[in-house]
């Protein structure tokens, strides 16, 4: 293999500049939201007593959770030595930090009282996970700022794979965390289930690897730097592997329910009758999040075709658009299910006790949320223009360890 | 040759600008502070209706509430009025979003017919799930058990409304106007019963009960669990009560009869 030489993008053109101000658009859009929200209270959202996270939390859970998958291409390299995905290492760690970045400037920006961030970093319930998870986010950037680190200054190479397995076992904790807010809500039916936190793990593997297949191309074209098909066909394969692993745990949650006598209510709402949770589990995350990507990544199309390439441009979009489906049947979904507070009674009152709760997205919730998906952006792109995240060229012949080989043998 | 010494007309280091300046920062402190030392003031000469500091809260208490549904009437909200009332709980005509510290449920057995209608506020649990959860320890319960937000340190992450399985807690979703100096709110927090703390503390009974005994029918006692003479405690002895979900093993301090 030749070495691998990474450089910064020039940072130039005309359409760098466009995209930036374009990011830095949505990003305005964001605050502008996030004030409108906090000057006027919560009841300009969608959100209410009975739906108390909302859309914001869907942007936000569903880019930290994809941020901790990202990760996995550099631990791919540096942790299971498949040299192949190395060069892939330090963009994939660029993108880690602006994704989880992006999602917890939302969910801050969300909270009652914003202003207070200072009260959650100086006041602690370590009984609560939530409070966990402020430690394992803030430890994640940490530990990913200094495996990029040691990824990128030479003398300290020799750390990279140290550096690597303690990133990975971090994230692996991490989304055990972010899983686990709502695996530690005994009240709710739809929550309260040990497997939300390998549920979300699998998520996190999918929804990063496809966030990371799609910024990657976009960068790599943005940039006119060669990107092998072989490298691509790869990373399409791995994600039809975690496309199967999220639909693996989300048949498991459900039949767990379902065996369950109790809670056959709440998995008749969201399989059977819940109407837009319905439709956006079976069509949203199963179907397009699902089942076309399996069938586009696996289908027997011949490795680095112009075919291929594209099948998995579209897999991993529709991984990313079943994802934020996935995210918010389970958020707000899981939250519309009334709580079952009298076991086999039918129940009212004047606070909506024992009914669907109704929620619709608002303008300023969505607002804020893409706010956070383009302070990710943003991120990405100033780093690729300060520092060498990505190789000059990921062209086959020069991160392929096997390519020579293969060229000999066809 | 004797030269002139030419003496400087002003002190040596004397910068007039610079003393204008401190004067004024020192009048601008001034101003700042007054109000604050004077509501400190305030706040001192009226802590008489609160307990007194030297009397801390004691865990050889635990305040609770027994409510007998065969005396609670169906159509009869007084303990739900007399709590906005007390506390200074205005709705917005927004019923999803306006906040309800207790309301009444009804309740019907699908098979039976059978209904039932009660109040259901905060549980005062003495596992509270809504405390486990809380970042940053805004929601805690004191040792006589009552659960309570501290509105000083609530983000308003609103966690603990996840993790409720009551239902009893609301987010304050807009500006608040004529609050009650006992009972503080605050938008972007989050609150629920507080079983009237500044009633209890002053030695009386949160305004509920007291609205029930005097208006309704009498259906709710609070009194304290761990006194075995108290009244609560010797018809929880005496007679078999339930708690909502007693299965979660929270061990709510409001308990009901004939449930």
């Amino acid at each position: 293999m030749k070495r691998i030489i990474y450089s910064e993008i020039e940072g130039r053109s005309p359409q760098f500049y466009a995209l930036a101000a374009i990011l830095g658009v949505f990003i305005l859009a964001a605050l502008a939201s996030a004030y409108y929200m906090e000057h006027n209270g919560h009841y300009v959202t969608g959100m209410n007593n009975q739906i108390v996270w909302g859309t914001p939390h869907i942007f936000a859970i569903f880019l930290i959770v994809a941020a901790s998958g990202a990760l996995n291409v550099a631990s791919i390299g540096t942790v299971f030595s498949k040299t192949i995905y190395k060069p892939l290492g330090r963009f994939s760690a660029l993108l880690a930090i602006a994704m989880l970045v992006g999602g917890l400037v939302v969910l801050v920006l969300d909270l009652g009282r914003p202003d207070r961030l200072i009260v959650a970093m100086t006041h602690y319930n370590f009984k609560s996970i939530f409070a966990w998870n402020i430690f394992l986010y803030v430890g994640f950037l940490v530990i990913v700022v200094a495996y990029l680190w040691v990824q990128m200054e030479r003398r300290m190479n020799g750390y990279a794979k140290t550096a690597g397995m303690v990133a990975f076992l971090w994230r692996l904790i991490l989304t055990t965390g972010t899983g686990s807010i709502f695996g530690f809500l005994v009240a709710r039916e739809a929550y309260d289930s040990a497997i939300m936190a390998p549920l979300f793990i699998a998520m996190s593997f999918s929804f990063g690897l496809a966030a990371y297949i799609l910024v990657l191309l976009a960068t790599c074209r943005g940039s006119n730097r060669e990107i092998g098909d072989r490298i691509v066909y790869k990373l399409g394969r791995l994600l039809g592997v975690f496309v199967s692993l999220v639909l693996y745990f989300t048949v498991v949650q459900h039949l767990a329910n379902l065996y369950a006598a109790e809670h056959i209510g709440v998995e008749k709402f969201i399989l059977l009758e819940g109407g837009v949770y319905t439709l956006l589990f079976w069509v949203g995350q199963v179907i397009i999040g699902g089942i076309i990507p399996l069938f586009l990544v696996f289908r027997p199309a011949k490795a680095g075709s112009q075919n291929s390439n594209r099948g998995i441009i579209l897999a991993s979009t529709l991984v990313i658009i079943g994802g934020f489906a996935q995210v918010y049947v389970i958020v707000i979904g899981g939250q519309a299910y009334p709580l079952n507070m009298f076991p086999g009674m039918e129940v009212s009152s004047s606070f909506n006790d024992g009914v669907i709760a109704s929620y619709a997205p608002s303008l300023p919730e969505i607002g804020l949320g893409l706010g956070g998906v383009a302070l990710t952006g943003l991120i990405v792109m100033i780093g690729i223009k300060l520092l060498r995240f990505l190789p000059e060229s990921l062209a086959d012949s020069e991160i392929d360890p096997h390519h020579a080989i293969s060229v000999k043998s066809n | 040759m004797s030269r002139k010494v030419k003496h400087p007309t002003t002190t040596p280091g004397f910068d007039p600008v610079r003393r204008k300046f401190l004067s004024t920062m020192a009048a601008a402190a001034g101003v700042t502070l007054a109000p604050g030392v004077m509501l400190y003031g305030i706040a001192r000469s009226t802590s008489a209706v609160a307990r007194a500091p030297a009397s801390a809260v004691s865990s050889d208490v635990r305040w609770g509430m027994l409510i007998d549904l065969n005396r609670c009437d169906n159509g009869c909200d007084d303990c739900v009025s007399a709590c906005s009332k007390e506390n200074g709980l205005q709705g917005h005509g927004r019923q999803s979003t306006d906040a309800q510290w207790i309301r009444k449920v009804d309740i019907t057995n699908p098979e039976t017919g059978a209904s039932q209608s009660l109040p259901v506020m905060c549980q005062h649990c003495a596992e509270p799930p809504c405390v486990d959860v809380c970042p940053t320890g805004a929601s805690f319960k004191r040792a006589d058990g009552i659960v309570l937000v501290d509105k000083h340190t609530c983000i308003g992450c609103r966690y603990c409304m996840m993790a409720c399985p009551y239902k009893a807690r609301s987010f304050i979703h807009e500006s608040l106007e004529d609050q009650k100096p006992h009972a503080p709110r605050g938008k972007g927090t989050v609150e629920s019963c507080t079983l009237c703390v500044h009633r209890v503390d002053a030695g009386g009974q949160p305004a509920c009960v007291e609205a029930c005994s005097d208006t309704g029918g009498g259906a709710m006692l609070f009194g304290d669990l761990k006194d075995p003479n108290s009244e609560i405690s010797q018809r929880v002895a005496k007679y078999a009560t339930q708690q909502i979900r007693a299965d979660l093993g929270l061990d709510p301090g409001v308990r009901y009869r004939n449930l």
